[in-house]
């Protein structure tokens, strides 16, 4: 699979035109342009994806599955090409693969709750890395105290990297399931999955991966990475909030029990017996965020259409130019500096607390995240009780992060 | 350029480098700890009052962002040789203020009206009122650490 240092194509990277395309990136706050540099909490979104949603409310709005008038078809159909475009996305081999949440965190706890409490039993153990979020730390934790199970943690060392050999050590008889991020929120670190799934299937245990980070900024393929779930989240990679996919292996979510129990998700009810719909509207109980859907949709087809591959590229590129244009301030310290990374930039800045630097960098215009980044343990590791982290999206410019800098250099002055 | 002066006033800046009353107090007989989930900020704050309800000694040990600290250090330079009454009066009108929630500092605040810009923060109001927050857990003798996010509708 490709990774964040894919070749750039011949073809021009023209970002002053994709720029163009996300109307809110036109605007000042604090009466200075924005600069906005939190895409990995959240990013913009292209007017295609508004007009999208925009289109279902005005001209197909509907409930699907369920209706035989003109309008529920087109929204049904809307919301099934979706489900057919995620599937190419990832390379599912099947599109009953793919299964509508609210979210990555929804994806991770839909496993834990069901494939978890079928299979994990008083005694397994659970192993997850010492940089990954809490949303893929707390339902195994949940599931971990109701079953009697144990919940493992791979190492990381001082660049933010997993300690590989660690890793294998941690996978005993005793382990179910591994579950990872594909890239730290915090640290930026891309991780090895590739060779984390190898291993944990040579030994017989799955593998979940948490995908929120990498789906905007690595071309995934599930079948080629061969991992039984893959969670992310629509509004990491240019689409609404709401929305977020499971995929997981056939096989596997077919023997998984219901999650969530409603409408949609049946094949029939009686007060006796209540049989299940099949893949994948057995996981989808209750009216969907269809306009999510949609959206989410549009935004793979944006993203499609500009190349994963080069908005990596181009990522890259502004990761080594911030990371160059950052070091050079002496008081700076940045968290996270593995040989592998997507275009997240954490830092300390002296003593500075990272939510003064926030404020200030904010007046200056520049939208920074500044906190413990649903990471705590990453921060406890590191010996901080928060970073600020700059994250970059496709949109992102060379001159922002020289106004990232400027703003730096100034906080500095207000302290000095 | 925008300006910080606002809220990163000059006696703010010095309170954060150099915090009053900071460090642990051995004989205290009043104490509680306060959390921001938020931001992470943390502090300790210990009271030592005499029977007559005046506060003969105040400190704190923690760490925060420059808003909390400097809020902890002013108030604990306030509230030392304070009645407990007049303590729990000058929380209110200090919470008041930074919530925005009165048109113009009350002038009994002295100093400490220098956190009436926070009330333009909207984010910063938590670290700007932790220190109160335990403080007045700390006169209450409650147990329980202080959180900024207790779901107790604690806004500030």
């Amino acid at each position: 699979m490709a990774t964040a240092h894919a070749e750039s194509t011949t073809q021009t990277y023209d970002v002053l035109k994709y720029r163009k395309d996300f109307p809110i990136l036109n605007q000042k706050v604090h009466g200075v342009p924005l600069v906005y540099l939190d895409n990995a909490a959240t990013t913009q979104k292209p007017l295609s994806v508004i007009e999208a949603e925009n289109k279902y409310y005005r001209e197909y709005n509907a409930n699907i599955h369920r209706g035989v008038h003109l309008l529920s078809q087109q929204a049904t159909k809307a919301y099934e090409d979706a489900r057919v475009k995620i599937q190419k996305f990832i390379n599912a081999a099947n599109s009953a693969e793919i299964i509508y949440t609210r979210g990555t965190t929804e994806g991770i706890n839909l496993v834990a709750q069901t494939w978890g409490r079928k299979n994990v039993q008083a005694g397994d153990e659970i192993l997850v890395s010492a940089m990954e979020h809490h949303s893929n730390i707390v339902p195994w934790q949940m599931l971990c105290e109701e079953k009697g199970a144990k919940l493992k943690v791979i190492p990381i060392n001082d660049a933010g990297e997993l300690l590989m050999d660690e890793f294998k050590k941690l996978v005993t008889s005793k382990t179910k399931l591994v579950a990872v991020t594909h890239v730290s929120n915090a640290l930026g670190t891309i991780n090895p999955i590739a060779d984390i799934i190898q291993y944990a299937h040579s030994k017989g245990v799955l593998v979940l991966i948490d995908g929120a980070q990498s789906i905007p900024h690595i071309k995934v393929d599930v079948q080629a990475l061969d991992c039984d779930f893959y969670a992310f989240s629509g509004h990491k990679i240019y689409a609404p909030t709401g929305i977020g996919v499971l995929y997981g292996k056939y096989k596997l979510l077919d023997a998984m029990p219901p999650y969530q129990g409603g409408g949609d998700m049946i094949a029939s009810v009686t007060f006796e017996k209540t049989t299940y719909a099949k893949l994948p509207n057995k996981f989808e109980a209750g009216t969907p965020h269809i306009a999510g859907v949609i959206g989410l949709g549009a935004a793979l087809d944006y993203v499609s259409a500009i190349g994963v591959d080069r908005i990596a590229a181009h990522e890259h590129e502004l990761l080594v130019y911030g990371t160059q244009a950052l070091s050079k301030i002496k008081e700076i310290r940045i968290i996270g500096t593995a040989a592998m990374k997507a275009g997240v930039i954490s830092f300390t800045l002296g003593e500075i607390h990272p939510h003064d630097i926030g404020t200030i960098l904010d007046k200056q215009g520049v939208a920074i995240r500044a906190g413990h980044h649903c990471a705590q343990p990453v921060m406890e590791r590191f010996d901080i009780p928060a970073t600020a982290r700059a994250s970059f999206g496709l949109y992102n410019v060379k001159e922002e992060i020289d106004v990232l800098v400027t703003a730096i250099q100034k906080t500095l002055e207000v302290f000095a | 350029m925008s300006d910080f002066s606002d809220l990163y006033q000059d006696l703010i800046l010095d309170h954060q480098k150099n915090p009053r009353n900071f460090g642990e107090m051995t004989d205290a007989n009043h104490h509680a700890d306060g959390y921001n989930p938020l931001c992470g900020d943390k502090l300790t704050l210990y009271l030592k009052l005499d029977d007559a309800g005046t506060i003969q000694d105040i400190h704190f040990k923690g760490s925060g962002c420059a808003i909390s600290k400097a809020s902890a250090s002013m108030m604990t330079v306030a509230l030392k040789g304070k009645k407990t009454a007049e303590a729990e009066h000058l929380f209110h009108e200090f919470h008041d203020m930074v919530m925005g929630k009165i048109e113009k500092a009350p002038e009994d605040l002295g100093k400490l009206k220098v956190f009436e810009g926070v009330k333009d923060y909207p984010a910063r109001v938590k670290c700007a009122s932790l220190a109160w927050h335990t403080m007045e857990a700390a006169l209450h003798n409650e147990k329980d650490v202080v959180s900024t996010d207790d779901g107790k509708g604690m806004e500030g």
